[in-house]
């Protein structure tokens, strides 16, 4: 499936916009949830690993399925929210059909490179069923997005620190 | 860790195509930005590709952690407006 721009005036300030709007809107529900700062260990810890996936689910969301990696992300997330009905997630994963001969006819023909890729795919979502062009092409615009991500997480503080 | 030679339809990947994509990749991480004009090897590329993505891991994990002790302070609701504003100058 390619990804033709269609009117895409300046991408980057559309997904991060969206983003933002997501994530706030999270962090608001997430902040009516469990209104006063809880000296409570756990409830702290429990409302980071909520921020931690409103950030990660957002820009997922941002992104829609228009790449392999937020598709990847999107279905781990579904698939954790449906793991108690019993329904079966599918991954779609577009190049490739089969992961494994994908994978080892790719460390027949490129050596070396493919040593390396193997980290990569841990890292990048969707990777394992990548081929080597895809990998590096989503692999580019998932750094794209995280840097986006920690760029707006990081203002989000500085607001909190500002208003204090 | 087969044997096998590849003989089925896979899309044909060219050295040039990988080489240019490992190019893009190394302009966009900052370790290795300096050296825009000089190609890095793909192992380096994909090495540092690797910490930067992690790193970057760390990073919204730091600043969700920040966010728990902190979002109490500002009442979201309200200051949405005003934050959004803010983040998107």
């Amino acid at each position: 499936m390619m990804n033709t721009p269609q009117q895409v005036k300046n991408p980057s300030t559309s997904l991060k916009s969206r983003f933002i709007t997501r994530f706030l809107g999270a962090l608001t529900k997430i902040n009516a949830e469990d209104p006063i700062s809880s000296p409570s260990p756990t409830r702290i810890f429990q409302r980071y690993r909520r921020i931690k996936v409103a950030s990660n689910k957002s820009m997922a969301y941002s992104v829609r399925s228009r790449r392999i990696w937020s598709r990847a992300m999107l279905s781990r997330f579904r698939s954790r929210r449906s793991a108690f009905s019993g329904r079966r997630s599918s991954v779609k994963t577009t190049n490739c059909t089969t992961i494994n001969v994908t994978i080892n006819e790719n460390k027949t023909a490129k050596g070396g490179l493919d040593m390396q890729t193997d980290e990569l795919r841990e890292l990048v979502p969707g990777g394992e069923a990548m081929d080597v062009c895809n990998l590096l092409d989503e692999t580019a615009h998932y750094i794209k997005c995280l840097t986006t991500q920690v760029q707006v997480m990081r203002k989000i503080v500085d607001f909190c620190h500002l208003s204090k | 860790m087969s044997g096998r030679r590849s003989g089925s339809g896979v899309s044909s990947i060219s050295d040039d195509q990988i080489t240019h994509l490992v190019f893009k990749l190394q302009q966009l991480i900052p370790e290795l930005c300096a050296r825009r004009s000089l190609k890095a090897s793909a192992s380096k590329v994909l090495q540092e590709t690797c910490d930067y993505i992690r790193n970057l891991h760390k990073e919204v994990e730091d600043l969700s952690d920040r966010l728990s002790q902190l979002l109490a302070s500002i009442d979201t609701d309200n200051d949405q407006a005003a934050i959004v504003r803010s983040l998107l100058m």
